[in-house]
């Protein structure tokens, strides 16, 4: 624990330090920087021991505040957490030093670091408090440093808008969430987690939803992500990493603690979370391959991907509450693998796409274009990034909706009606989610990184520099590793599933052992196989290295004359799928068709807004704006008039109170 | 018996409405100013002419903060601004010292029901307090000028002083201090704002800048 709490204070000191030395921007990238790299080092170790030996540690102080207690606790769970939140952040900040510099003689540097470092004090509060009010104190640091790092480059006016989204979406879920505190609290008779005990089930009910809504909006459920697709691009890329590669997941993170806390799940609780991951996770993707714009459909994909994760909880949440270890084991363990592994391949694609946006200068898919021979790291990563997101082995974002699968595949054929059910719908939206998933990737990669360049932006590109390099090169390196080592990886996680479930730990170790000897046959047949790919490849190297090679024009399909504008763009390439599902794309387009023989200039133009922004939140607010402006005469913008309601005010509350 | 007190309290509820009833901007700040003296040996009269040190200084500077230094403020601004010396009321003379009265004897009924956990020193103070308060807070309500208003949070600070006086006894430095700091902040801001206002549009007619609302 003091290593965790010398870690946050260097951390916390690294970033007011850098604050201070705002004008001198090399010095504040480096303690901004530095700070958060050796704070991470230092307070992960704590965690990757609770994390395999199962221990807890705690610490509890008194605070002066009503109902509030400074108890911080690191349990399996929170160790699990942590891990992502301090490892993604660190590697974050070496790619940020490089890419915040191009600022440095436009903004003061120190402001970026000191809330960069900010933001990871917060989630590593989030995640060790044990105390509601504490919690939210947290939750709000985070909320509200992040919310100036998205709001980094504010004389944009689209940022300025992004950031307002954000805010009032990141309070709408906090206000959920205090109510859910105060009534947990109000239950309980005190803050702290540890004295919740048998809450009634309506209760829990209630409570439940409040921590969906609350969580939610934080982790990006459907309907509640809207703030996600302005967000991230508008943030700074290695912000946009750090938001949607961790940050969302303290969302998770609550609505697991949330769910430990509030005792035997009632069978719709699962179907719930099942609904949503659901949901959450075939509209995403499908948002997803219909935008333009990069580091939106990167946003969209963290939509799905918290879709996978929620699917994961609700399946292992149905184990528990149908009895069944397998379903509880495999789904509690896929889901909170996917967070792991979400958090390193989301991380490593936002750092691509902002690699891609500091050298050519625009994240528009359908400018770029042949970005592959002018940065070959960059592409390499990405295409890594990409594979794993699709989930295809063995790369480690299969694994992790590989044991989702394995759950239910178990369990669905083994039991009767109400579990085959249960398994259809899981296996159909992820066997979804994985296609189209590869489908908007093959899309991204083929269109931004193979072919020729679309525009002068495309041709201007140069690789970035050595620490951008860098981190996308570990990131990367870890997506293979946890993928292959995942035999292993998997039993890392029997104390967080036995923190969460409560299943006897050796049915638990059983059991992981027995998909770690599935998962081993699949890591040994692709290593098999990327062996022969590779031995292919030197081979035809060497092969080709007695010959000449010549450059030729890529696609020219005979044309005497080819022009980049000929090749495929983004919104052609998903056209055949985008149709299919226009009935929840709701997509506009815009087309003056080509006519005649001799066809003269003609255009097409594709919008895709989001459906729940369009049909639930515009109208939601335009009504609430418009009742609220019937109370326009209450303004009148005299101060007299104004203290004139705050004196009626405490007259009516005196008389009132005193009659 | 606390006779001194009384008429303390007295002066307070006269002066309270003189100011109600007065046209004249240079006569409403000569009689805040006697208000803030007058309320200046409120500590010393509470605590039967005890001459301890803190409670002198005390004095001495709340006379000297109310008495002089305010008052020197408002007269200073009231020179520079060369605008209308009357006060402009929303609300009539004649109708402001009605409405007045009206509010004392509001104040008297909510001091009866108003629970006190030891008797107080004067049975008149906390009636008077509250209509202090109150007459503040009418007189920023009602009045159109800017420096009218610093005036009327002037009072209505006389009448949270005396509140706190009576209540905390021995002991009201740090209540007051507080107070009083803010208040010298809001005067200074005011102060300046009041300037400002008058740079840029030429008067000081808070009920004109309602034309900047969007």
């Amino acid at each position: 624990m003091s290593l965790f709490l010398w870690g946050l204070a260097i951390i916390i000191i690294g970033g007011l330090a850098s604050l201070f030395s705002g004008r001198k921007p090399g010095l504040a990238t480096f303690l901004g920087s530095v700070s958060v790299v050796v704070g991470s080092v230092i307070a992960v170790v704590p965690a990757f021991k609770v994390l395999l030996t199962g221990s807890i540690e705690s610490l509890q102080l008194n605070w002066s505040v009503p109902s509030g207690s400074f108890f911080i606790q690191i349990d399996p769970i929170s160790a699990l957490f942590l891990i992502p939140i301090l490892g993604l952040t660190a590697v974050a900040a070496i790619y940020g030093a490089e890419y915040l510099w191009a600022y440095r003689e436009k903004k003061n540097l120190g402001v970026p670091w000191f809330f960069y470092n900010l933001l990871l004090a917060g989630m590593m509060l989030v995640v060790v408090a044990r105390n509601g009010l504490l919690f939210l104190v947290a939750w709000e640091i985070m909320s509200l440093a992040s919310f100036f790092l998205v709001t980094f480059e504010y004389e944009k006016p689209m940022v300025r808008q992004a950031g307002w989204i954000y805010l009032i979406a990141t309070h709408i879920g906090t206000a959920f969430l205090i109510v859910f505190f105060i009534l947990l609290g109000r239950h309980a008779g005190s803050l702290d987690f540890d004295k919740v005990s048998e809450i009634p089930s309506s209760l829990a009910s209630i409570l439940f939803v409040l921590a969906v809504i609350g969580f939610g909006t934080k982790a990006g459920f459907m309907p509640f992500h809207v703030w996600l697709p302005y967000a991230h691009p508008a943030a700074p890329s290695h912000v946009s990493a750090v938001m949607s590669g961790v940050m969302i997941k303290t969302g998770v993170y609550g609505l697991v603690r949330a769910l430990t806390l509030l005792g035997m799940p009632p069978v719709w609780w699962c179907w719930a979370l099942i609904a949503i991951g659901a949901i959450s996770g075939v509209l995403g993707v499908l948002f997803a391959l219909a935008q333009h714009d990069l580091k939106r459909l990167l946003a969209y994909h963290s939509v799905e991907n918290i879709g996978i994760i929620t699917i994961g909880l609700g399946v292992g949440l149905l184990g528990i509450n149908m009895n069944s270890p397998t379903l509880a084991i495999l789904g509690f363990g896929g889901g909170l693998l996917h967070v792991i592994n979400h958090a390193v391949f989301k991380g490593l694609l936002f750092l691509g796409a902002g690699a891609v946006l500091h050298s050519s200068g625009t994240g528009h898919i359908d400018l770029l274009g042949g970005l592959i021979k002018r940065m070959p790291v960059t592409a390499f990563t990405f295409l890594v990034g990409s594979i794993a997101i699709s989930g295809l082995p063995p790369l480690n974002g299969f694994i992790s909706e590989f044991l989702i699968y394995l759950g239910v595949f178990k369990n669905g054929f083994a039991g009767g009606f109400e579990s085959i059910i249960p398994a259809l719908v899981v296996i159909g939206s992820l066997a979804l989610i994985g296609g189209l998933a590869l489908a908007c990737f093959t899309k991204a990669f083929g269109v931004i990184f193979l072919g020729e360049p679309r525009s002068n932006y495309a041709k201007q590109v140069h690789e970035v520099g050595f620490c951008m390099k860098s981190s996308m090169v570990i990131l990367a390196t870890l997506c293979v590793l946890l993928g292959i080592c995942s035999p292993w990886v998997i039993k890392s996680a029997e104390n967080v599933i036995f923190e969460i479930t409560s299943i006897p730990l050796e049915t638990i170790q059983t059991e992981l052992a027995a998909t770690s000897a599935v998962l081993m046959n699949i890591v040994i047949i692709s290593l098999v196989l990327l062996g022969l790919t590779i031995t292919f490849a030197v081979l035809r190297k060497l092969m080709l290295s007695t010959r000449g090679i010549r450059q030729v024009g890529t696609w020219d399909c005979g044309y005497a004359k080819p022009d980049a504008r000929m090749q495929y763009t983004a919104a052609s390439f998903a056209q055949p799928l985008t149709d299919l599902f226009k009935m929840f794309l709701r997509s506009l387009k815009k087309i003056s068709p080509v006519k005649g023989i001799f066809p003269a200039q003609s255009a097409f133009h594709t919008d895709t807004s989001d459906i729940s922004e369009k049909y639930m939140y515009q109208p939601l607010f335009s009504w609430v704006s418009s009742s609220f402006s019937r109370l326009r005469w209450l303004q009148q913008g005299r101060l007299q008039i104004y203290i004139l309601y705050i004196a009626l005010t405490l007259w009516i509350l005196l008389i009132w109170k005193l009659m | 018996m606390n006779n001194a007190a009384d008429i303390i309290m007295i002066f307070l509820v006269l002066t309270n409405l003189m100011l109600l009833g007065l046209s004249r901007l240079g006569a409403c700040i000569r009689f805040v100013a006697l208000q803030g003296v007058a309320l200046g040996f409120l500590p010393l009269i509470l605590n039967h002419w005890d001459m301890e040190v803190h409670l002198v200084i005390f004095s001495i500077v709340i006379i000297s903060l109310k008495g002089i230094v305010f008052p020197w403020m408002l007269n200073r601004t009231l020179r520079e601004l060369a605008s209308q010396r009357e006060v402009e009321p929303f609300i009539g003379y004649g109708i402001s010292i009605i409405a007045g009265t009206i509010t004392l004897v509001m104040c008297m009924w909510l001091s009866s029901r108003l629970p006190f956990p030891e008797p107080l020193m004067s049975p008149l103070i906390v009636p008077v307090a509250f209509f202090t308060i109150m007459s503040g807070l009418f007189l920023i309500i009602s009045r159109k000028k800017a420096l009218t208003q610093v005036l009327g949070y002037l009072v209505l600070e006389n009448g949270i002083y005396a509140f706190g006086v009576a209540l905390v006894g021995k002991q009201p430095m740090l209540v007051e201090l507080g107070i009083l700091l803010d208040i010298f902040v809001a005067v200074f801001v005011m102060g300046i704002a009041i300037f400002h206002i008058n740079r840029e549009f030429d008067h000081i007619d808070t009920d004109q800048l309602s034309r900047l609302r969007s």
